[in-house]
């Protein structure tokens, strides 16, 4: 399940749409990753902090992004390939006492 | 392989020789902490609470303070209260006694004020400690220990490495036939699917799902968003996004064990194995609880970085964010940033968090020890009336 690899990125999971960036990433680079077990070459849209998501498939808006193989939350607009993901883009759906009562009951 | 540890009265296996100076209530703070500061050799437990506390609240601080006087690495216990609290010391030091360890007890009123009960808390501290030092070295095994699972100040190289190393640390632990605690209950959210599957029975796997619910309640009740803290503002600038990113992370201290127990906040484990306590996501709270369950040693993983310790239980620090190790070494034990790099797989840092375990175990201090990190703070389930 886990892919081990030296680079810019890490992918953790086949089934991920984001991986990790473990240097500071520049818009415009282009870089090498291993996306569904394919060696591919992906170029930055934004600069990406390390530590920082980037997309390595498109989500379009309301989509999970997935992580380690599983969801960690939806995406509020459509990000294209490259893209940085963070807060600005995606939420979580879990512990959203924010949202209306009928929303929050289904979660509990 | 043995490792030399102290036998205590009860039988369990104690990786250090504290004299231990406990505080029962906030008003005997300060005596408590003059006392600490006068004697060479003791540790110091002081706290907000004691007072003002009723029904399940004041039963789970009680129970955390009695657990940490019990825990094994505690020799003997000087308690210190005022004379006038709900959490009177004599009630104390009778369940500490009881538990079958050496305890003296001073009460400030009796005592006469602050100065003389400072001079006979000294006297009595000094007593312990000169009984303490002719406690022996006994031979004790891996399997005895206790090992507590923390993470806190996450970035996502969390998620990447350190817990990951200390995965395979806590299974190499556990092969060993020893007893390892997660903690964190809100940590657990957006990942407790996966866990629940390694519970032991579905009875278990029902437990461990209505805590996570619980926790998870407590934040949609307060009709905000869990995201105000959780994850932290530290973690989101470290790149961790959503609580479900930070659990997937989290949930990977754990290993691969199978999930024997849900305990409850300071309740020792009833048998070996993996068990999962219910804390709070605040680092300090959650060490606490575990050390008063009787886990002597904890292994604590942080992307961001903190200082932080615990008087009784030597904790070691790993940081999988290479750049973590490098800005704050000093407080760092181990660092999983090679793994990031490329220079080292996780299995060989699970190795090296293993062989450092045992040599903390035996004795070798960790760096938190040597700073003298003593932080210390009990979860609260009840306001103070």
């Amino acid at each position: 399940m886990e892919s081990e690899q030296r680079g810019m990125v890490v992918v953790i999971d086949f089934l991920d749409n984001v991986a990790t960036a473990v240097e500071d990433l520049k818009a415009g680079e282009e870089i090498r990753v291993c996306i569904a077990g394919r060696d591919t070459l992906l170029r930055i849209a934004q600069d990406v902090p390390f530590g920082h998501k980037v997309a390595i498939a498109p989500i379009p808006k309301g989509r999970e992004v997935i992580k380690y193989g599983e969801p960690i939350g939806t995406s509020v607009t459509d990000i294209r390939l490259g893209e940085h993901v963070h807060v600005h883009n995606m939420v979580s759906n879990r512990g959203r006492g924010d949202l209306p009562m009928g929303v929050q009951e289904e979660q509990l | 392989m043995d490792i030399w540890g102290y036998r205590r009265p009860d039988g369990r296996a104690g990786i250090r020789n504290h004299v231990l100076i406990l505080s029962t209530i906030v008003c005997a703070n300060e005596v408590a902490d003059r006392i600490f500061r006068s004697v060479e050799g003791v540790v110091p437990v002081v706290h907000p609470h004691g007072c003002g506390q009723l029904g399940v609240d004041f039963e789970q601080t009680k129970r955390t303070l009695v657990g940490v006087a019990l825990n094994p690495n505690v020799a003997s216990v000087l308690v210190v209260g005022l004379g006038c609290e709900k959490m009177e010391a004599k009630m104390v030091a009778g369940e500490i006694a009881a538990g079958g360890k050496p305890v003296e007890t001073l009460v400030i009123q009796e005592a006469g004020g602050t100065s003389k009960a400072v001079r006979q808390g000294i006297d009595l501290a000094e007593k312990l400690v000169r009984q303490a030092r002719a406690v022996p070295l006994a031979p004790i095994s891996m399997e005895e220990l206790v090992l507590g699972l923390e993470c806190g100040g996450s970035d996502t190289t969390s998620g990447l490495a350190g817990n990951p190393a200390v995965g395979v640390a806590s299974d190499m632990l556990l092969a060993d036939g020893g007893t390892v605690i997660l903690s964190e209950t809100a940590e657990i959210i957006g990942a407790e699917h996966l866990l629940a599957r390694r519970a032991v029975s579905g009875e278990v796997a029902q437990e461990l799902l209505a805590i996570v619910r619980s926790a998870e309640g407590d934040a949609v009740r307060m009709g905000v968003d869990l995201r105000g803290t959780q994850p932290s503002p530290g973690n989101i600038a470290g790149g961790l996004t959503t609580i479900e990113e930070k659990s997937l992370g989290c949930l990977r201290k754990a290993g691969t064990g199978q999930v024997q127990g849900i305990l409850k906040y300071a309740q020792a484990p009833p048998g070996k194995g993996l068990y999962v306590m219910d804390t709070p996501g605040q680092d300090v709270e959650s060490v606490t609880g575990m050390v008063a369950g009787g886990c002597q040693l904890v292994l604590f993983t942080t992307g961001r970085g903190t200082p932080v310790g615990c008087p009784i239980a030597p904790v070691i620090k790993i940081t999988g964010n290479p750049r973590t190790f490098e800005t704050m070494e000093e407080n760092m034990d181990i660092n999983a940033g090679t793994i990031i790099r490329g220079e080292e797989t996780i299995d060989q840092v699970g190795k090296r968090i293993y062989d450092l375990m045992r040599a903390v175990a035996g004795g070798q201090l960790t760096k938190a020890e040597v700073l003298k990190h003593y932080e210390f703070a009990i979860t609260r389930i009840g306001p103070s009336i």
